[in-house]
């Protein structure tokens, strides 16, 4: 995404704290990240504070301050997740990336976090990429999805 | 449905489970196979509570005979497709239903009784009109046209409604509370923020019946006299959003939102406010916090929201299934909903059965009904054939009730005896394969967290006990520990603000009760039966059988 007039977003959302949340989603939304230098022109185009624009940026998880990789890959540590197998299916991910949770690759193609719960419970272990949701993706899997996404 | 009578029409089941497990691939191979044939019709639907069977492809023939396939792909269509448009029978292992043979029944459907799933897997969630087609918005009518505010809020006490959200709260009691609270403004807020890891009825309701949970905010916006609604919905929920955003253009578009509702003097206006991935913000004032945009803490209660809630007004909130609920009791009556349930727990309940099941999917029970008939009887049992070990329920602030206590019913405060709770309804079943220690370790990590850092038991007394459990699990625990994790889960439940830091012991405390043996093992013998923690196992190499040098790296990861 290149620039983006940050006014938009205090002109769609509103100016008050009340537009913090879906501001920095709507940010978060265009760029895959939350610049810093987005958030400050923010606040100097609103009545937003810098604590408190950067309080609720780092206190919800949905919100990251680095950038994401082009594709985000989202791994669901939810209790149904968890006894079937995730912890398993997340070392796969791993081995065939070369890269821990909330790490990205050096060619930027892969990032990979965890997740609470995707409420796909019967289908655990359940993996979400960008906009995709894998049911019952075991770690023998891990390697077959991948290619989908042009990991060699 | 818009099925016209003379074709041959197909629905696919496209809620989240479904896609995921590739219904979306197959209701677009099946839209392109039939798009020349103008005897075939293709519509969609959401989930109709099988995530075991998905994905699901359910087929309408002009003479009113209806066929039900499961675990269907996209690859199996070339099988089925001609056999289906020739009415010929096809590959019995994908069917699940058949009109035809009406004494082969799903056996995962046995003892349910749907309400507040009545719709769901039925309807297309993306149209007002079927839903209009089943009675929907009746209730509205019912209300707004011949009903007091207060003759809604004493039916709804009467129906004996508990919250579904976990803390079984009278429903129709905060409703009055709410009422009474006289303000120039007041908020109805719908809880969509289903954070328990384990529990995805809130999302499947939204998914699959969207209009029904706005039909019982408008209710109990009436009821309580507030004429402006949010929706705070989890942001991991993106499908369940996008049928949301729809169903409230659709409604204001019928006049069944905005001004002057149907013509009267009530007006409700409806928004949705997206979470940011926060379990703490399920909690009430914490949700508030959020809406208003700040930091999801939660603060002292009193004041109450229904006293002083978002923005200062007076407000109420209510978990998704306790508004799918209400639709029903006005058009069927409290005494009818009163009849279905036990004493103090009444109507029905959705849980959402997961884990090492056999038929995992959504149930919708009437309360009273003991643990061991979801689970075989309409579960199936284990999915691995093993030993059940343990149902977890309630999520992070539940707990694991144990085979022995099996029979024990589901209502509100016979699942609290047990030690767990009922919470939102997440039932997640472990066989011998699961490590007991292990699982409250998973707990702990969870709550630890996700706790918000306002008070310091909460925030350091859960770090302290995951250490612990760390420390047994890596086969460093000694026997003090247990002692040491008594005495701070007691601490952390006395000394936290809000249910969040108050029910984050459970897991634990539930756990030793019932599996101490297990603790014991882990830090006595070093050993986890069960093979999970991986620092009590011993990997050899049996160089005989072993064909693959790497499988032995493999298996232990």
């Amino acid at each position: 995404m290149s620039q983006v007039n940050v006014k938009i977003y205090v002109e769609n959302y509103g100016k008050n704290k009340e537009a913090a949340i879906p501001i920095l989603q709507a940010i978060q939304n265009d760029y895959g990240y939350l610049p810093l230098d987005v958030l400050n022109q923010v606040c100097e185009a609103s009545e937003i504070t810098k604590s408190h624009l950067y309080g609720v940026a780092t206190f919800y998880s949905q919100f990251k301050l680095t950038p994401k990789g082009k594709n985000a890959i989202k791994i669901c540590k939810g209790t149904a997740c968890h006894v079937k197998g995730a912890d398993v299916t997340i070392v796969a991910f791993k081995d065939q990336l070369g890269i821990n949770i909330d790490q990205t690759t050096g060619d930027g193609e892969f990032s990979m976090e965890t997740v609470a719960c995707l409420g796909c419970c019967s289908l655990a272990p359940v993996v979400m990429i960008n906009e995709d949701v894998y049911g019952g993706l075991s770690s023998s899997k891990v390697r077959s999805t991948l290619k989908k996404y042009g990991k060699e | 449905m818009g099925k016209n009578n003379q074709n041959i029409h197909f629905v696919v089941g496209l809620g989240s489970c479904g896609i995921a497990a590739g219904a979306k691939d197959l209701y677009e191979e099946l839209a392109s196979k039939i798009k020349n044939n103008s005897n075939a019709s293709l519509s969609h639907t959401s989930c109709n509570g099988m995530c075991f069977k998905e994905p699901i492809l359910e087929v309408f023939y002009p003479d009113g005979n209806r066929l039900m396939l499961g675990n269907i792909h996209k690859k199996d269509l070339d099988k089925v497709l001609e056999p289906l448009l020739n009415q010929k029978s096809v590959d019995e292992k994908f069917v699940v239903e058949n009109s035809r043979q009406p004494d082969k029944k799903e056996k995962f459907q046995q003892k349910q009784h749907k309400i507040v799933l009545e719709n769901c897997g039925i309807i297309d969630p993306d149209n007002i009109v079927p839903y209009l087609e089943r009675g929907g918005y009746k209730a509205v009518k019912k209300a707004l046209g011949t009903m007091s505010a207060e003759q809604v809020v004493d039916e709804i006490k009467a129906s004996g409604l508990r919250g579904r959200g976990g803390a079984g709260f009278s429903t129709g009691t905060k409703w009055q509370l709410a009422r009474n609270n006289k303000a120039e403004k007041k908020y109805m807020i719908c809880n969509a923020d289903e954070g328990d890891p384990g529990a995805f009825m809130d999302r499947a309701v939204l998914e699959s019946d969207p209009h029904k949970v706005i039909e019982g905010l408008i209710i109990g916006g009436y009821a309580i006299g507030a004429n402006y609604g949010y929706f705070y919905v989890r942001a991991e929920y993106p499908l369940a959003i996008k049928r949301l955003k729809l169903a409230i253009s659709q409604a204001t578009e019928k006049n069944l939102l905005g001004d002057n509702i149907l013509k009267s003097n009530f007006s409700f206006h409806l928004k949705i406010k997206e979470g940011a991935g926060a379990f703490v913000c399920g909690e009430e004032t914490a949700l508030i916090a959020s809406i208003e945009g700040d930091r999801g803490q939660p603060r002292l209660r009193p004041p109450f929201p229904a006293a002083s809630g978002l923005w200062g007004y007076p407000t109420n909130i209510n978990n998704v299934e306790t508004l799918a609920s209400i639709p029903w009791i006005i058009n069927n009556g409290s005494a009818t909903y009163a009849s279905y349930g036990t004493p103090k727990s009444k109507g029905t309940k959705v849980f959402s059965l997961a884990g090492k099941i056999a038929r995992g999917g959504l149930v919708e029970v009437d309360m009273g009904i003991p643990l061991r008939e979801i689970i075989y009887t309409i579960g199936g049992g284990t999915s691995s054939g093993k030993s059940f070990k343990a149902v977890q329920l309630g999520g992070p602030s539940g707990g694991c009730i144990p085979e022995s206590l099996l029979d024990t019913p589901v209502d509100y405060e016979s699942i609290a005896a047990t030690g767990a709770i009922m919470g939102s309804g997440g039932m997640v079943v472990m066989d011998d394969d699961t490590c007991i220690v292990d699982v409250a370790k998973f707990f702990l990590a969870f709550t630890q967290k996700e706790s918000c850092g306002k008070c310091t038991f909460c925030r350091i007394g859960t770090t302290r006990l995951l250490e612990i459990l760390e420390k047994i699990t890596a086969g460093r625990g000694d026997m003090s520990d247990l002692e040491a994790l008594e005495d701070l889960s007691g601490k952390v439940k006395d000394l936290s603000l809000c249910g969040l830091g108050k029910t984050a012991p459970n897991p634990i405390i539930t756990t030793l009760k019932y599996f101490k043996d297990e603790y014991e093992e882990h830090i006595k013998d070093k050993k986890c039966r069960a093979g999970v923690c991986k620092d009590l196992i011993d990997f050899s190499v049996i160089e005989k059988e072993c064909t693959d040098a790497t499988c032995a790296t493999k298996t232990v990861l």
